[in-house]
């Protein structure tokens, strides 16, 4: 492990700053992923930025009746919050099926969102990564690939980001607030990770300095159903190999509306847009499920070995369109 | 680069001198000789480096010592008073919830946060009702334990150790 420097600011700006004049330095929450690469050699940072001290770990009602979860809170607290419990519950569900109860009190909600891909090739300093290492090569496109994505992966990449809880804010339409250099902004969660393309190293949209403060959610649908679906290797501390959030709403026998993503299809959480639009307005049926979850998959490109991702998502998928509607068919 | 910090661990105050790199686990092991938390994977995926740090259960590997400076840590061994084991350690031996013994300071320790998890209310993924009571059943307590491997697989005397301290 290369030495590194290390500070904990008690502010955001200073935070900031201090990453900013520094190429070499990260950030550091709660570790759970930064240390282990640390370990693995796969990030050789020269300064650590504890932001523990200068985050929020708060959550906040917010005037328009949504909250504002800051960076800083732990995701087990936030998993138990009363009020993420009662009225995003999908977002609980989602924190709750993810890593182990050690790890939800160790990770933050802005290290979960920025935590890294699994892929075990950008894990092995050994193996060519583009991802790791521009232009290296991607040893996943011929090696094991079970877990690769089949939804918008390019031939740089084809890794998937393994968060449960960015899938739920992304059916939940969350807004990510980020203090950078140049100030604040927000981005909606859905525009915050990227796809591969050419540039695999960028997860997400944020540049070198830029700081997640916190996550806001808008006020849950009215009279939503909801729900967080994950299929994994084991009934327990795996992560998925696809995941459903939904966010559903359903009167006199028609879906309103509904807000779908799923989780390890993609480089990114996938907002399932074509799905919504292919439930809106029509009456619950069966048929309807299937139609939404294969209208969404229709662009699959599977290699080798993850060709079962496919049926597994439409699957799933109609599955949790099937419990959400069962009293009203 | 060094730094000095200040550990309470198991009760007493210890001030040392580590290198930013030293995790938590280390600087406990091997520092200060406190080894009852074990090192399995090293990589957060065993829970045998498992600790109470200011009364949460927490992956010691994965924590770096310089980012615990002023911590309460509190092992396994620090867990019992005294000659008097606690009672969760003392019903993982009357039950048999070890062969080896490897994960058991850690199995201990997670149970123990974990039990005060579910005296707070908290949810699990095992939870059918998320805002309802929390009642701790075979399910519950394998869920809520699931960040700790058994290599030896007693896992099902420990899931029966906790059940008798929670009941
Ligand atoms: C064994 C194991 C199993 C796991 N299983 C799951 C699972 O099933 N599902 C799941 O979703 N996750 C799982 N995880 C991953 C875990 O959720 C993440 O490691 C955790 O959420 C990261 O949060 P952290 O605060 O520890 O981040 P850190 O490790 O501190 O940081 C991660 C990255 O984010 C950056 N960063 C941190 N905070 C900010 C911020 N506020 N703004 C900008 N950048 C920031 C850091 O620089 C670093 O690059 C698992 C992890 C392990 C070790
Ligand atoms: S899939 Fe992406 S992360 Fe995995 S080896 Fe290829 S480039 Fe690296
Ligand atoms: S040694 Fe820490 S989790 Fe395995
Ligand atoms: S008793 Fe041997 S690993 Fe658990």
């Amino acid at each position: 492990m290369r030495p590194f420097d290390y500070e904990r600011p008690a502010r955001a700006s200073e935070a900031v700053a201090a990453v900013a004049a520094d190429p070499g330095a990260r950030f550091l929450a709660g570790g759970t992923n930064l240390v282990d690469h640390l370990k693995l050699g796969v990030s050789a940072p020269t300064a650590l930025v504890d932001v523990r001290d200068a985050l929020d770990d708060t959550v906040q009602a917010l005037g328009d009746g949504g909250v504002r979860i800051g960076a800083g809170v732990p995701n087990s607290d936030l998993a138990a919050h009363p009020e993420i419990r009662r009225r995003y519950p999908v977002l609980s569900a989602a924190l709750l099926a993810g890593a182990s109860g050690q790890l939800r009190n160790m990770a933050t909600t802005g290290g979960n969102l920025l935590q890294r891909t699994r892929c075990v090739y950008f894990q092995d300093v050994t193996t060519p990564c583009n991802k790791r290492e521009p232009g290296s090569g991607c040893s996943a496109l011929e090696g094991h690939g079970r877990d690769n994505a089949v939804l918008g992966a390019s031939e740089f990449c084809v890794a998937t980001h393994p968060s449960d809880m960015a899938v739920a804010l992304c059916a939940l339409e969350a807004r990510v607030r980020v203090l950078g250099p140049d100030g604040e902004r927000t981005v909606p969660l859905d525009h915050f990770h990227r796809l591969p393309g050419a540039a695999p190293e960028r997860d997400t949209v944020l540049s070198h300095g830029d700081l997640v403060t916190a996550v806001e959610l808008p006020p849950p649908p009215e009279a939503a159903r909801t729900a967080y679906r994950k299929v994994r290797e084991r009934a327990s501390y795996a992560f998925a190999l696809v995941s459903v959030a939904a966010v559903v709403r359903v009167r006199g026998g028609r879906f309103v509306d509904a807000h779908i993503a799923f989780g390890g299809l993609a480089h990114a959480p996938w907002r399932a847009r074509r799905a919504e639009e292919a439930l809106r307005g029509r009456p619950v049926t069966e048929e309807a499920f299937r139609v939404a979850a294969d209208t969404e998959l229709a662009g699959a490109r599977p290699g080798r070995d993850n060709a079962f991702k496919v049926p597994l998502a439409v699957n799933t998928l109609a599955s949790v369109l099937r419990e959400l509607t069962e009293e009203v068919r | 680069m060094d730094t000095t910090i200040t550990l309470h661990v198991d009760g007493e105050e210890r001030v040392l001198t580590v290198d930013t790199r030293t995790t938590l686990l280390d600087a406990l092991r091997d520092r200060l000789g406190s080894t009852s938390p074990k090192k399995g994977c090293d990589h957060g995926q065993c829970g045998a480096c498992t600790v109470l740090l200011d009364e949460r259960r927490v992956l010691s590997c994965l924590s770096l010592a310089v980012a615990h400076d002023g911590a309460r840590v509190t092992t396994a061994a620090g867990l019992a008073a005294r000659d008097e084991l606690h009672p969760v350690a003392r019903a993982v031996l009357d039950h048999d919830g070890l062969q080896c013994g490897y994960c058991t300071p850690g199995q201990v320790c997670s149970a123990v946060g974990m039990l005060a998890e579910a005296g707070a209310g908290w949810p699990s993924h095992a939870t059918e009702d998320l805002t309802a009571a929390v009642e701790l059943d075979d399910a519950e307590i394998r869920e809520r334990m699931s960040g700790n491997l058994c290599r030896c697989g007693a896992y099902a005397n420990i899931v029966a150790a906790i059940r008798e301290v929670s009941g």
